[in-house]
C-alpha cells in the first residue's frame, strides 16, 4: 500500500519535472516551470520521507536545514556570478552522487554482498566514478570563472598530457571491472577508495588544460555528467524517478554543449582534449597595424544619425558590470526614435545564455536580444554596430583567414556595419589571445576604456546633445 | 532481480528521448535559467540521500556520508530554483511603465 504511494508521488514528480522544462520554450510561461519543478521535488521528499524504512530522523532534519541556510545565500549571488554558481552546484550534484554511491557499496559489502549483482555494481561505479570527477572538475571550473588566486587562468598543458589522463582512466576502469566481478573480496575495500581517488584526480586534471573562451563547453558537459551519475544512482537503487530526472539533466546538459560546440564550429574531443589558446603566439609579431581611435564625443556624434544601432555584448561587458549603463544607452537612443537590437552569440560570455540574463537583468525587453544568425540578415543595414567587451564572436578571421585557431567559427557579421565602434580595455588581444581583423578594419574606431565609464560618457554626449536638435 | 534491469534500462532510454525533444524546444534566451533548472530537478538525488541518512540500523559513517550528500542536494534544490526564478522574473516584453523593480 505504502509502496503503491510512493511509486505513484514519484511518477506525478517525474511528470511535473517535464512539464517544468517543456514551459522553459519561453518566456511568458517559464516560471510556471519553476513552480511544477517545485511541486515535483517537494512531492518526492515527502513521499521518500514518509517511507516505512526511513525512521532515524535527526540527521535528515539537520542535513536538509544546512542545505537551506547554505542554498538560499547562493541564490542571491550577482548575476555576473552565475557562471561559478552554476559550476559549483554541479559540484555539490557530482559530491552527493559519489556520496551516495560511497555508502551504498559499504552498507551492501558489509551487510549483503548479494545485493550487488553485476548491473548493481555497473551502475554503482559508474555513479562514483562520474560523481567525484564532476565534483573536482566543477570545483576547478568554478574556480577559474571566480579567478580564485590558486587556480591557474590560462591553460595549462604539458606533453603526454592525454596519455596521463587517458591511462588514469584506464587504470579507474581496470580496478572497477575487478570490483565488479569480485565486491565482496577482501582487497575490495580498498580498492574501490582508490577508484573514488583516481575520479576526484582525473577531475581536475580533465579541466586544468581547458581555457575561459571554452568555459560555455564545459560548463554544459558537466552538466551532463552530473546528470548521468543521478541516472547511475537510479540503476542502483532501481527508482526510476531519479532515472527520468537524471536523463532530463543528462539531454540538456548535452543538447547545450552540442549548441556550444556548433557555435564555436570545435567538436567535443577538441575542446575536451585540445588545449586551446596555445598555439597562436607566434602570429602576433608579424605586420604591424594600426588602431584608429576614437573620443566618446565624436562616437555619440554618429550614433545621434542612425536609424538602426546593433549592440554587440560579451564577456567585458559582464566583467565591467556595464549592462545597467548600457541600458541607459538604450533609453537614450531609443528616446531618439533609433532602433537598438542586442545581438547574442551562444558562447558570448562565460555559460550558456549569459548575456541574455545580465541584460535582462538591466530590463531591457528580451524582444530585442537577437540571436546570431537573425542578426546577420540586418547587420548590413545597420548604421552603427556597438561591440561592447565581446571579442572572438566577432572576430572576421573565423570567415577568412584560414590559419586562424577560430577559422570556420560562426561569428557576428558586426564587419558589415556602416560604422564600428569597439569598446576594449586595453589594447592586448581577447582571451583566446589572437588579434581581431575587426579592430584595424578602416570603419572601425576604438572606444578604449573601461566598458561601463565609456558607456557612461557616451550617454552623457547623447543626453546632453539632446537640445540641440 | 537480475532481470530486473531491463524496465529501468526502458526508463532511461525513453526519458532521455523525452529529455532532448523537449530541451531542444527550449527558448535560448533561456539557457541559463534552463541550466539552474536542470540542476535543481537533478538534484532530486536527495531522494537517494534520505534513504541512506534515515536507514534504521546503519552505521554512524554511512549516516554522515547520506547527511553530506543530502545538504549537497538540499543546497541545489534550493538555490536551484530560487535563482532559476530571479531569473526568469527579469525577462519582460516591454519595460515601459514598470519601474523596473519588480
Amino acid at each position: 500500500m505504502i509502496a503503491g504511494a510512493t511509486q505513484f508521488a514519484y511518477l506525478v514528480a517525474s511528470a511535473l519535472f517535464i512539464f517544468a522544462l517543456h514551459w522553459m520554450n519561453t518566456p511568458a510561461t517559464a516560471r510556471k516551470g519553476v513552480y511544477a519543478g517545485v511541486a515535483g521535488t517537494t512531492i518526492a521528499v515527502i513521499a521518500t520521507w514518509a517511507q516505512p524504512s526511513v525512521s532515524h530522523h535527526l540527521w535528515i532534519i539537520i542535513a536538509i536545514a544546512a542545505g537551506f541556510l547554505v542554498g538560499v545565500p547562493l541564490s542571491r549571488v550577482p548575476l555576473t556570478a552565475v557562471p561559478q554558481r552554476t559550476a559549483l552546484s554541479h559540484a555539490f550534484g557530482g559530491a552527493a552522487a559519489g556520496l551516495v554511491g560511497t555508502a551504498e557499496f559499504y552498507l551492501h559489502v558489509s551487510e549483503g554482498p548479494e545485493y550487488l549483482t553485476p548491473f548493481r555494481m555497473i551502475a554503482l561505479i559508474a555513479e562514483v566514478i562520474l560523481g567525484y570527477l564532476t565534483f573536482t572538475g566543477s570545483l576547478m571550473a568554478a574556480g577559474k570563472l571566480q579567478e580564485v588566486k590558486w587556480v591557474p587562468q590560462r591553460p595549462v598543458t604539458y606533453p603526454g598530457q592525454n596519455v596521463v589522463n587517458l591511462a588514469l582512466l584506464a587504470a579507474a576502469i581496470a580496478l572497477a571491472a575487478a570490483i565488479t566481478v569480485s565486491p565482496a573480496a577482501p582487497w575490495a575495500r580498498l580498492a574501490f577508495p582508490a577508484i573514488v581517488a583516481l575520479a576526484l584526480l582525473f577531475g581536475v586534471l580533465l579541466i586544468i588544460p581547458i581555457g575561459g573562451a571554452d568555459m560555455p563547453t564545459v560548463i554544459a558537459i558537466l552538466n551532463s555528467y552530473a546528470g548521468l551519475s543521478a541516472v547511475a544512482m537510479g540503476f542502483v537503487l532501481d527508482n526510476r524517478l531519479l532515472i527520468t530526472a537524471g536523463a532530463l539533466d543528462g539531454s540538456s546538459g548535452l543538447i547545450l554543449a552540442i549548441i556550444m560546440c556548433k557555435a564555436m564550429n570545435r567538436s567535443f574531443t577538441n575542446v575536451l582534449f585540445g588545449a586551446f589558446g596555445q598555439v597562436q603566439q607566434a602570429k602576433a609579431a608579424g605586420e604591424q597595424q594600426v588602431y584608429k581611435s576614437e573620443t566618446p564625443e565624436g562616437a555619440a556624434q554618429i550614433l545621434q544619425q542612425a536609424s538602426l544601432v546593433v549592440i554587440i555584448p560579451g564577456y567585458g561587458m559582464a566583467v565591467a558590470q556595464a549592462q545597467h549603463k548600457v541600458r541607459e544607452l538604450y533609453d537614450q537612443l531609443k528616446k531618439r526614435g533609433t532602433t537598438v537590437k542586442f545581438a547574442i552569440h551562444p558562447v558570448a560570455g562565460r555559460m550558456p545564455g549569459h548575456m541574455n540574463v545580465l541584460l535582462a537583468e538591466a530590463d531591457i525587453p528580451y524582444t530585442d536580444l537577437v540571436e546570431m544568425d537573425d542578426i546577420n540578415l540586418d547587420m548590413p543595414q545597420a548604421d552603427v554596430a556597438l561591440v561592447v567587451g565581446a571579442n572572438d564572436v566577432v572576430n572576421p578571421a573565423a570567415r577568412s583567414d584560414k590559419s586562424s585557431p577560430i577559422y570556420g567559427m560562426p561569428i557576428i557579421d558586426a564587419d558589415k556595419a556602416r560604422t564600428v565602434f569597439a569598446i576594449k580595455r586595453s589594447k592586448n588581444p581577447g582571451f583566446a589571445g589572437i588579434d581581431n581583423a575587426l579592430y584595424f578594419s578602416d570603419h572601425t574606431w576604438m572606444l578604449f576604456g573601461d566598458a561601463k565609464a565609456v558607456i557612461g560618457e557616451l550617454v552623457k554626449e547623447l543626453a546632453g546633445g539632446a537640445g540641440m536638435h | 532481480m537480475t532481470n530486473d534491469f531491463w524496465p529501468t534500462l526502458y526508463v532511461f532510454v525513453l526519458a532521455s528521448f523525452i529529455g532532448l525533444g523537449v530541451i531542444r524546444r527550449v527558448s535560448r534566451l533561456l539557457h541559463t535559467p534552463l541550466m539552474s533548472l536542470t540542476n535543481a530537478i537533478s538534484a532530486i538525488a536527495v531522494v537517494g540521500a534520505i534513504l541512506v541518512t534515515g536507514a534504521e540500523g546503519s552505521p554512524l559513517h554511512i549516516r554522515v556520508l547520506g547527511a553530506i550528500a543530502l545538504f549537497a542536494s538540499m543546497a541545489n534544490i534550493v538555490s536551484g530554483f530560487l535563482i532559476t526564478d530571479r531569473m526568469l522574473k527579469m525577462f519582460k516584453t516591454d519595460t515601459r511603465g514598470d519601474g523596473g523593480h519588480r
